[in-house]
Protein backbone atom coordinates (compact mmCIF):
# COMPACT_ATOMS: atom_id res chain seq x y z
CA UNK A 1 0.00 0.00 0.00
CA UNK A 2 0.98 3.48 -0.50
CA UNK A 3 1.51 5.64 2.02
CA UNK A 4 -0.81 7.84 1.08
CA UNK A 5 -3.39 5.61 1.87
CA UNK A 6 -2.46 5.48 5.47
CA UNK A 7 -2.33 9.54 5.82
CA UNK A 8 -6.00 9.59 4.28
CA UNK A 9 -7.15 7.43 7.21
CA UNK A 10 -4.68 9.07 9.36
CA UNK A 11 -6.81 12.06 8.41
CA UNK A 12 -10.34 11.14 8.57
CA UNK A 13 -9.44 9.78 12.16
CA UNK A 14 -9.10 13.42 13.03
CA UNK A 15 -11.60 14.70 12.07
CA UNK A 16 -13.81 12.62 13.63
CA UNK A 17 -12.35 13.16 16.84
CA UNK A 18 -12.09 16.61 16.30
CA UNK A 19 -16.19 16.23 15.60
CA UNK A 20 -16.10 14.10 18.62
CA UNK A 21 -14.67 16.91 21.01
CA UNK A 22 -17.02 19.63 19.43
CA UNK A 23 -20.02 17.47 20.06
CA UNK A 24 -19.83 15.69 22.95
CA UNK A 25 -20.43 16.97 26.44
CA UNK A 26 -19.58 14.13 28.93
CA UNK A 27 -15.82 14.59 29.76
CA UNK A 28 -15.19 11.28 29.53
CA UNK A 29 -16.24 11.10 25.60
CA UNK A 30 -14.01 14.26 25.37
CA UNK A 31 -11.27 12.28 26.33
CA UNK A 32 -11.76 9.38 24.60
CA UNK A 33 -12.20 11.83 21.45
CA UNK A 34 -8.45 13.19 22.01
CA UNK A 35 -7.40 9.42 22.04
CA UNK A 36 -8.53 9.63 18.76
CA UNK A 37 -6.68 12.65 17.84
CA UNK A 38 -3.55 12.07 18.78
CA UNK A 39 -3.42 8.42 17.04
CA UNK A 40 -4.53 9.89 13.87
CA UNK A 41 -0.82 11.65 14.49
CA UNK A 42 0.74 8.59 15.73
CA UNK A 43 -0.33 7.16 12.63
CA UNK A 44 0.76 9.66 10.45
CA UNK A 45 3.79 10.08 12.17
CA UNK A 46 4.80 5.75 11.62
CA UNK A 47 3.76 6.74 8.14
CA UNK A 48 6.08 9.13 7.53
CA UNK A 49 9.05 6.85 9.40
CA UNK A 50 8.15 4.17 6.50
CA UNK A 51 8.27 6.48 4.10
CA UNK A 52 11.57 7.83 5.18
CA UNK A 53 12.75 4.53 5.85
CA UNK A 54 14.41 5.28 9.37
CA UNK A 55 13.31 4.91 12.94
CA UNK A 56 12.72 8.65 14.27
CA UNK A 57 9.21 8.84 13.88
CA UNK A 58 8.75 5.91 15.76
CA UNK A 59 10.41 7.91 18.52
CA UNK A 60 7.88 10.51 17.82
CA UNK A 61 5.04 8.16 18.17
CA UNK A 62 6.26 6.70 21.35
CA UNK A 63 6.49 9.85 23.13
CA UNK A 64 3.15 10.84 22.08
CA UNK A 65 1.72 7.96 23.30
CA UNK A 66 3.24 8.97 26.65
CA UNK A 67 2.08 12.59 26.30
CA UNK A 68 -1.46 10.72 25.85
CA UNK A 69 -0.70 8.75 29.15
CA UNK A 70 0.07 11.49 30.97
CA UNK A 71 -3.37 13.15 29.80
CA UNK A 72 -5.70 10.55 30.56
CA UNK A 73 -4.44 10.20 34.05
CA UNK A 74 -4.94 13.77 34.40
CA UNK A 75 -7.97 13.64 32.91
CA UNK A 76 -9.98 10.96 34.88
CA UNK A 77 -8.57 12.45 37.80
CA UNK A 78 -9.87 15.65 37.11
CA UNK A 79 -13.46 13.80 36.24
CA UNK A 80 -13.21 12.11 39.59
CA UNK A 81 -12.42 15.04 41.24
CA UNK A 82 -15.66 16.94 40.05
CA UNK A 83 -17.93 13.60 40.71
CA UNK A 84 -16.65 13.53 44.36
CA UNK A 85 -17.76 17.23 44.53
CA UNK A 86 -20.83 16.42 43.02
CA UNK A 87 -20.39 18.86 40.27
CA UNK A 88 -22.24 18.01 36.90
CA UNK A 89 -20.57 15.58 34.31
CA UNK A 90 -20.86 18.01 31.75
CA UNK A 91 -18.27 20.20 29.87
CA UNK A 92 -21.15 22.81 29.15
CA UNK A 93 -21.66 23.43 33.04
CA UNK A 94 -18.10 23.61 33.99
CA UNK A 95 -17.64 26.98 33.12
CA UNK A 96 -15.29 27.79 35.48
CA UNK A 97 -12.72 25.10 37.12
CA UNK A 98 -11.55 27.38 40.05
CA UNK A 99 -12.10 25.98 43.36
CA UNK B 1 -1.49 -6.77 1.81
CA UNK B 2 -4.38 -4.02 -0.20
CA UNK B 3 -7.21 -6.75 1.57
CA UNK B 4 -5.95 -6.40 5.08
CA UNK B 5 -5.23 -2.73 4.19
CA UNK B 6 -8.56 -1.80 3.75
CA UNK B 7 -10.09 -4.50 6.33
CA UNK B 8 -8.22 -2.55 9.05
CA UNK B 9 -8.71 0.95 8.07
CA UNK B 10 -12.74 -0.07 7.60
CA UNK B 11 -12.91 -1.32 11.71
CA UNK B 12 -10.20 1.41 12.86
CA UNK B 13 -12.37 4.00 11.54
CA UNK B 14 -15.71 2.19 12.79
CA UNK B 15 -14.35 2.08 15.73
CA UNK B 16 -13.70 5.63 15.60
CA UNK B 17 -17.49 6.67 14.53
CA UNK B 18 -18.70 4.00 17.24
CA UNK B 19 -16.73 6.66 20.00
CA UNK B 20 -18.22 9.71 18.73
CA UNK B 21 -21.97 8.44 17.98
CA UNK B 22 -22.57 5.58 21.17
CA UNK B 23 -24.62 7.57 23.94
CA UNK B 24 -23.21 5.09 26.52
CA UNK B 25 -19.93 6.12 27.81
CA UNK B 26 -19.24 2.70 28.48
CA UNK B 27 -19.78 1.16 24.92
CA UNK B 28 -17.92 4.46 23.79
CA UNK B 29 -14.63 2.85 25.50
CA UNK B 30 -15.26 -0.74 24.50
CA UNK B 31 -15.72 0.88 20.73
CA UNK B 32 -12.34 2.44 20.91
CA UNK B 33 -10.42 -0.61 22.35
CA UNK B 34 -11.48 -1.70 18.89
CA UNK B 35 -10.15 0.97 17.08
CA UNK B 36 -7.19 0.76 18.76
CA UNK B 37 -6.19 -2.79 18.00
CA UNK B 38 -7.22 -2.23 14.57
CA UNK B 39 -5.17 0.63 14.78
CA UNK B 40 -2.16 -1.43 16.14
CA UNK B 41 -2.90 -4.31 12.95
CA UNK B 42 -2.41 -0.72 10.72
CA UNK B 43 1.32 -0.12 12.84
CA UNK B 44 1.88 -3.54 11.78
CA UNK B 45 1.45 -2.89 8.14
CA UNK B 46 3.87 0.12 8.32
CA UNK B 47 6.17 -2.60 9.90
CA UNK B 48 6.67 -0.50 13.23
CA UNK B 49 6.06 -3.77 15.42
CA UNK B 50 7.64 -2.27 18.57
CA UNK B 51 5.05 0.45 18.69
CA UNK B 52 1.83 -1.99 17.28
CA UNK B 53 2.90 -3.90 20.64
CA UNK B 54 3.36 -1.39 23.12
CA UNK B 55 0.01 -0.08 22.00
CA UNK B 56 -1.61 -2.96 22.09
CA UNK B 57 0.11 -3.19 26.03
CA UNK B 58 0.12 0.10 26.73
CA UNK B 59 -3.09 1.73 25.82
CA UNK B 60 -5.98 -1.18 24.61
CA UNK B 61 -4.09 -2.80 28.31
CA UNK B 62 -3.75 0.11 30.90
CA UNK B 63 -5.16 2.82 29.69
CA UNK B 64 -8.26 1.84 28.47
CA UNK B 65 -8.77 -0.05 32.34
CA UNK B 66 -8.16 2.53 33.70
CA UNK B 67 -11.02 4.38 31.18
CA UNK B 68 -13.91 1.21 31.94
CA UNK B 69 -12.83 1.84 36.09
CA UNK B 70 -13.52 5.50 35.74
CA UNK B 71 -16.83 5.34 34.17
CA UNK B 72 -17.97 2.61 36.11
CA UNK B 73 -17.10 4.62 38.95
CA UNK B 74 -18.44 7.81 37.59
CA UNK B 75 -20.41 6.28 35.00
CA UNK B 76 -23.47 5.83 33.04
CA UNK B 77 -25.41 7.95 35.86
CA UNK B 78 -25.70 10.42 33.04
CA UNK B 79 -28.95 12.12 32.22
CA UNK B 80 -29.57 11.54 28.81
CA UNK B 81 -30.22 15.23 27.57
CA UNK B 82 -26.55 16.01 28.73
CA UNK B 83 -24.96 13.57 25.98
CA UNK B 84 -26.54 15.33 22.28
CA UNK B 85 -27.79 18.18 24.17
CA UNK B 86 -25.76 20.28 21.70
CA UNK B 87 -28.29 21.89 19.41
CA UNK B 88 -28.81 20.78 15.57
CA UNK B 89 -26.98 23.96 14.65
CA UNK B 90 -24.01 23.24 17.00
CA UNK B 91 -23.79 19.92 15.31
CA UNK B 92 -24.10 21.20 12.15
CA UNK B 93 -21.21 23.66 12.76
CA UNK B 94 -18.89 20.88 14.37
CA UNK B 95 -19.44 18.33 11.29
CA UNK B 96 -18.79 21.27 9.04
CA UNK B 97 -15.70 21.74 10.96
CA UNK B 98 -14.39 18.06 11.01
CA UNK B 99 -15.00 18.18 7.23
CA UNK B 100 -12.78 21.34 6.73
CA UNK B 101 -10.50 19.58 8.76
CA UNK B 102 -10.40 16.60 6.48
CA UNK B 103 -10.33 18.39 2.90
CA UNK B 104 -7.67 20.58 4.13
CA UNK B 105 -5.19 17.43 5.38
CA UNK B 106 -6.75 16.06 1.86
CA UNK B 107 -5.23 19.20 0.26
CA UNK B 108 -1.94 19.52 1.93
CA UNK B 109 -1.62 15.75 1.12
CA UNK B 110 -2.65 16.14 -2.78
CA UNK B 111 0.15 19.54 -2.76
CA UNK B 112 2.65 17.86 -1.19
CA UNK B 113 6.59 17.69 -2.38
CA UNK B 114 7.31 14.23 -1.08
CA UNK B 115 7.16 12.46 -3.88
CA UNK B 116 7.90 9.31 -1.71
CA UNK B 117 4.71 9.37 -0.46
CA UNK B 118 3.40 7.54 -3.83
CA UNK B 119 5.47 4.70 -3.74
CA UNK B 120 5.67 1.49 -0.84
CA UNK B 121 8.42 3.85 1.42
CA UNK B 122 12.28 3.57 1.35
CA UNK B 123 13.87 0.37 1.41
CA UNK B 124 14.18 -1.04 4.96
CA UNK B 125 17.12 -1.94 6.87
CA UNK B 126 16.68 -5.18 8.20
CA UNK B 127 15.77 -3.99 12.17
CA UNK B 128 13.51 -1.74 11.37
CA UNK B 129 11.03 -1.26 14.36
CA UNK B 130 12.48 -4.03 16.27
CA UNK B 131 13.01 -3.38 19.53
CA UNK B 132 16.86 -2.88 19.07
CA UNK B 133 16.46 -0.09 16.69
CA UNK B 134 14.31 1.47 19.11
CA UNK B 135 16.34 1.17 21.71
CA UNK B 136 19.30 2.62 20.17
CA UNK B 137 17.98 5.41 18.88
CA UNK B 138 16.29 6.57 22.37
CA UNK B 139 19.51 5.91 24.22
CA UNK B 140 21.72 7.13 21.39
CA UNK B 141 19.55 9.97 19.25
CA UNK B 142 17.29 11.07 21.41
CA UNK B 143 17.94 10.83 25.02
CA UNK B 144 16.75 14.48 26.37
CA UNK B 145 12.99 13.38 25.23
CA UNK B 146 12.99 10.08 26.60
CA UNK B 147 14.11 11.55 30.16
CA UNK B 148 12.03 14.32 29.50
CA UNK B 149 8.94 11.40 28.93
CA UNK B 150 9.98 10.02 32.29
CA UNK B 151 10.28 12.70 34.57
CA UNK B 152 6.50 13.93 32.54
CA UNK B 153 5.03 10.25 33.75
CA UNK B 154 6.12 10.84 36.79
CA UNK B 155 4.86 14.12 37.44
CA UNK B 156 1.24 13.22 35.43
CA UNK B 157 1.12 10.43 38.53
CA UNK B 158 1.90 12.66 41.37
CA UNK B 159 -0.82 15.02 39.84
CA UNK B 160 -3.41 12.28 39.56
CA UNK B 161 -2.70 11.09 43.05
CA UNK B 162 -3.00 14.76 44.52
CA UNK B 163 -6.23 15.27 42.63
CA UNK B 164 -7.56 12.08 43.36
CA UNK B 165 -6.48 11.29 46.94
CA UNK B 166 -8.49 12.19 49.87
CA UNK B 167 -7.73 12.33 53.18
CA UNK B 168 -10.30 12.42 55.53
CA UNK B 169 -13.40 13.45 53.57
CA UNK B 170 -14.47 16.70 51.71
CA UNK B 171 -15.72 19.99 54.23
CA UNK B 172 -19.29 19.10 54.70
CA UNK B 173 -19.39 15.73 54.13
CA UNK B 174 -20.21 14.62 57.52
CA UNK B 175 -23.27 16.85 58.69
CA UNK B 176 -24.78 15.70 54.77
CA UNK B 177 -24.44 12.47 56.06
CA UNK B 178 -25.84 12.53 59.44
CA UNK B 179 -28.55 14.91 57.90
CA UNK B 180 -29.75 11.89 55.44
CA UNK B 181 -28.94 8.88 57.54
CA UNK B 182 -29.00 9.69 61.11
CA UNK B 183 -28.27 5.95 61.87
CA UNK B 184 -25.86 6.26 59.49
CA UNK B 185 -26.81 2.50 57.55
CA UNK B 186 -25.85 4.00 54.20
CA UNK B 187 -22.45 5.01 53.10
CA UNK B 188 -22.19 6.85 50.96
CA UNK B 189 -26.16 8.12 50.30
CA UNK B 190 -25.20 10.49 47.60
CA UNK B 191 -23.70 7.90 45.23
CA UNK B 192 -26.71 6.29 43.38
CA UNK B 193 -27.81 2.71 44.61
CA UNK B 194 -25.97 0.89 41.25
CA UNK B 195 -23.51 2.95 40.22
CA UNK B 196 -19.72 0.84 39.61
CA UNK B 197 -21.48 -2.43 39.18
CA UNK B 198 -21.64 -4.01 35.69
CA UNK B 199 -25.70 -3.26 36.03
CA UNK B 200 -24.70 0.10 35.44
CA UNK B 201 -22.85 -0.17 32.31
CA UNK B 202 -24.66 -2.52 30.60
CA UNK B 203 -28.20 -1.90 31.91
CA UNK B 204 -28.59 1.37 30.72
CA UNK B 205 -29.28 2.82 34.08
CA UNK B 206 -29.59 6.69 33.64
CA UNK B 207 -29.72 5.90 29.83
CA UNK B 208 -33.11 4.13 29.65
CA UNK B 209 -34.58 4.34 33.05
CA UNK B 210 -33.07 7.20 35.94
CA UNK B 211 -31.43 5.05 38.97
CA UNK B 212 -32.93 4.57 41.63
CA UNK B 213 -33.00 6.58 44.59
CA UNK B 214 -31.31 5.07 48.05
CA UNK B 215 -32.49 7.44 50.17
CA UNK B 216 -36.20 7.13 49.31
CA UNK B 217 -36.63 3.80 46.79
CA UNK B 218 -36.32 0.61 49.23
CA UNK B 219 -35.44 -1.14 46.07
CA UNK B 220 -32.18 0.69 46.00
CA UNK B 221 -31.55 -0.12 49.09
CA UNK B 222 -31.96 -3.75 48.65
CA UNK B 223 -29.51 -3.72 45.37
CA UNK B 224 -26.96 -1.62 48.19
CA UNK B 225 -26.86 -4.64 50.46
CA UNK B 226 -26.88 -7.41 47.80
CA UNK B 227 -23.43 -5.84 46.48
CA UNK B 228 -21.95 -5.43 49.82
Amino acid sequence: MNINWFLIVSALMFALGAIGVLVRRNPLVVLLCLELMLNAGNLALLGFSRMWGDGDGQIFAIVVMVVAACEVAIGLGIVVALYRRRLPIDVDELRELAG
Amino acid sequence: MAFFFFLFALVALAGAVGVVVLRNPFYCVLSLVVHLIALALLFLLLEAQFVAAAQIVVYAGAVMVLYVFVVAYVGGGDRPELLWRAGARQRALAIAFGAMVFIELAIALLGTGLKALDTHGAKLPADYGSPEQIGELLLNNFLLPFELASILLLIAAIGAVALVGRRGGLPGDEEALAEITPDRTLVNPVRPAASGTMAEGVGGYGITTPMPDPVTDPAARTLREDRS
